[in-house]
């Protein structure tokens, strides 16, 4: 993974030094409420409900052994011992003192981490495929690009004042794994008729109170003008991006109101001017890619002969290794998803012992390195086939290897109205609940693939719209209650959630949840999935069911 | 008045005419609304001239001009409007301006030294208060990802 040079260490260990005398200031009273606000959400720092959150950035997903340690050591020392995953494959501390912050992000940057830009209207963490690397379905690593685009995104000095946040993610795949329909910018690595691997750009996109899906403005850039692009498409946002409402200020409505043609035709006219003096020249691009060379692989991986009389003794582990690992381009090698959704835990919740345990694995197992995932988990990308029993036991003794990745309880959840100062209603209790009349992992792995994700608020952290079933919470009248919608993806196929009916009242989501699920078992056709189902038929069938009882 | 200018606290001599205002003798500042409206007028002046530029303007209309003026002052309403970085970017860069860029209103200390990657040369915050932290906060990074417009 990326290692640091001088210039970058000095800058992240500038940038502490920078917020340290900030939030002196703040405190002494030299800087008002609305200044210290705006300069603490560019260093990722929130004030919630109950205390101060921290989100620290973890770039395109990669973690080392050394900085999970690290995220132990301050869980432990500055919070309740416990940290979060987000769905933008960051790290939450629900609980650090706001005069303790400068010393976290010291603590950070000596491990190559910082909390720069994870908040605020800036431009936040790039994300991307948790798969990078290693999947079967891969035209070019991304990893490469996210750095380079960590860097120019990085304090840039033009554009850190946006109207609002924005998001930009890269996908090196056939599949998309990153949602990059629903981001401010959308990458894609693409192979042109010549051969040629450029990127296809895709903008407008996005979730929250307004879900829409990014369309393709440029179809095939040349590598070398990445970031020429990406900044041509940053000025004009920047200056005629709408600041009146923060509700329409996304690029998104800007690319509605200008329409696709005349934005692209504004965006191309700015590139044209500064694409010359900006391009990435070869070397710069293989000094990066130097830094995601592939692992030490073993080549006598795929002669491993142990796998198979284990699935056959251990019917747990089969149902593991079936759900919670995936194919990787070396035979002999599996990735493996780490399910931080255990039934009694918070979705995305790690404590401080399990991420000390999953560095130690992590260097036993998969080179020391770990990925987050945009669905809350975490990965091992690079697990030896004859490893996987004795990985699977050591998970599961840490209550990280509940079979149900891509299952109804691989729920993505914000943290809702328990912690999140935006939230309408609890998310984290709603997903509990389905996880208690989902206990029966042979239904729920009858029913296959199904993604719930669960927001506390519009705001839609946990992209509920984008959820094959989606739960929003919503007030009404000091009371909670929850939209349904079904058929969302952020997948290639990638679509917008209908709206079941009504809301129906907390009490009821969990059956309302169920019967859902019901009506698909009943209705399916052979190997045919929920969303397609939800496809074929609509929400008819499944409303009738969800409200008859009404 | 004082501001900063090239990293010095310095005197500032310019007269800023507010948009009812008359004109006055010496250096001039005006909206870039008042610009447009008495050019012809403006050029006959003795003494300097400058231009203020809000965050709604468009900096194109001026690029022609940019030879005849000395000054132009971006004056930031709020220091959540980050259009004037693009302006002063576009000033400094595309158009050539050769003449100060100044940041002038409500701008926020901390926001200096990207105000100044992007071409901005002296600072007059709406607080002289904060003139100390400016020249302070003018050296918070030796480093940069991004290369300067003024580089």
């Amino acid at each position: 993974m990326y290692q640091y040079n001088l210039i970058d260490q000095t800058l992240v260990d500038q940038r502490v030094a920078q917020f340290r005398r900030q939030t002196e200031q703040y405190l002494n009273g030299e800087l008002t409420e609305d200044q210290f606000r705006a300069l603490r959400l560019r260093n990722g720092l929130y004030v919630q409900i109950h205390a101060p959150m921290l989100r620290v950035a973890v770039p395109y997903g990669l973690l080392s052994a050394q900085q999970l340690r690290k995220l132990a050591h301050i869980a432990r020392t500055y919070d309740k011992s416990y940290c979060h995953l987000t769905t933008r494959q960051n790290v939450q501390f629900n609980w650090p003192k706001l005069e303790q912050v400068p010393d976290i992000l010291a603590e950070l940057a000596t491990v190559q981490m910082h909390a720069i830009q994870t908040s605020g209207n800036c431009m936040r963490n790039t994300t991307t495929d948790p798969l990078a690397g290693v999947c079967i379905d891969e035209i070019e690593d991304p990893r490469p690009y996210c750095e380079l685009i960590r860097q120019w995104t990085t304090l840039h000095p033009e554009f850190d004042y946006l109207p609002r946040k924005f998001k930009i993610a890269v996908s090196g795949a056939a599949n998309d794994r990153a949602a990059t329909q629903f981001h401010d910018i959308g990458v894609h690595l693409v192979k042109n008729d010549a051969g040629d691997i450029g990127f296809s750009i895709l903008v407008g996109g996005g979730l929250g109170r307004t879900p829409v899906i990014g369309q393709v403005m440029r179809p095939y850039l040349e590598k070398k003008h990445l970031l020429s692009y990406l900044e041509a498409i940053l000025r004009i946002y920047n200056l005629f991006g709408r600041r009146d409402n923060k509700y329409k200020a996304r690029i998104k409505i800007l690319v509605k109101e200008t329409g696709l043609d005349s934005f692209t035709e504004m965006v191309e006219a700015e590139w044209q001017q500064i694409k010359d003096g900006m391009e990435l020249d070869e070397q710069r691009i293989s000094e990066i890619k130097g830094h995601f060379t592939a692992p030490d692989y073993d080549p006598t991986a795929p002669q491993d002969s142990s796998l198979a009389q284990q699935q056959a003794q251990h019917p747990d582990f089969a149902t593991w290794y079936k759900h919670n690992t995936t194919d990787h381009k070396i035979p002999g090698y599996r990735a493996v998803y780490l399910s931080v959704k255990a039934p009694d835990v918070p979705p995305g919740d790690l404590t401080d012992s399990q991420l000390e345990a999953i560095a130690d694995l992590a260097e036993r197992y998969s080179f020391g390195e770990v990925r987050s995932t945009h669905r809350q988990n975490l990965v091992f990308a690079d697990v030896k086939q004859a490893d996987l029993f004795a990985l699977w036991q050591q998970l599961d003794a840490l209550h990280l290897a509940t079979a149900n990745i891509g299952t109804a309880t691989d729920i993505i959840c914000c943290p809702g109205l328990d912690f999140c100062s935006l939230a309408n209603a609890g998310s984290i209790g709603i997903t509990k609940e389905i996880n208690a009349a989902l206990d029966d992992m042979d239904y729920l792995h009858d029913i296959g693939d199904v993604k719930i994700n669960i927001s506390g608020c519009m705001n839609g952290c946990a992209h509920q719209s984008v959820g094959h079933i989606g739960i929003l919470g919503v007030d009404k009248k000091g009371t909670e209650w929850y939209q349904i919608t079904l058929g969302g993806s952020s997948e290639n196929e990638a679509a917008i959630g209908e709206r079941l009916g009504p809301a129906v009242a907390k009490d009821e989501v969990t059956q309302a949840i169920t019967t859902i699920l019901a009506v698909y078992v009943e209705q399916r056709q052979e190997e045919e999935s929920f969303l397609a189902m939800v496809q074929r038929v609509g929400i008819d069938p499944f409303k009738e069911q969800v409200y008859a009882t009404h | 008045m004082q501001l900063i200018k090239n990293k010095t606290v310095t005197d500032d001599n310019w007269n800023f005419i507010s948009d009812g205002a008359a004109l006055v003798k010496g250096d001039i500042c005006v909206s870039l609304a008042r610009w447009q409206q008495i050019k012809p007028e403006l050029l006959s002046h003795t003494g300097k001239l400058g231009v203020r530029i809000g965050p709604a303007d468009s900096v194109a209309e001026l690029a022609d001009d940019l030879p005849k003026l000395d000054l132009i002052e971006l004056d930031f309403p709020d220091f959540a409007d980050g259009r004037l970085f693009s302006h002063a970017w576009l000033l400094r860069g595309r158009y050539g301006f050769k003449g100060e860029l100044r940041a002038t209103g409500h701008f926020m200390p901390d926001q200096v030294f990207y105000l100044s990657r992007v071409g901005i040369d002296a600072f007059k915050p709406a607080d002289s208060a904060y003139l100390p932290k400016v020249l302070e906060n003018l050296h918070d990074f030796t480093v940069n990802y991004q290369q300067s417009i003024v580089n």
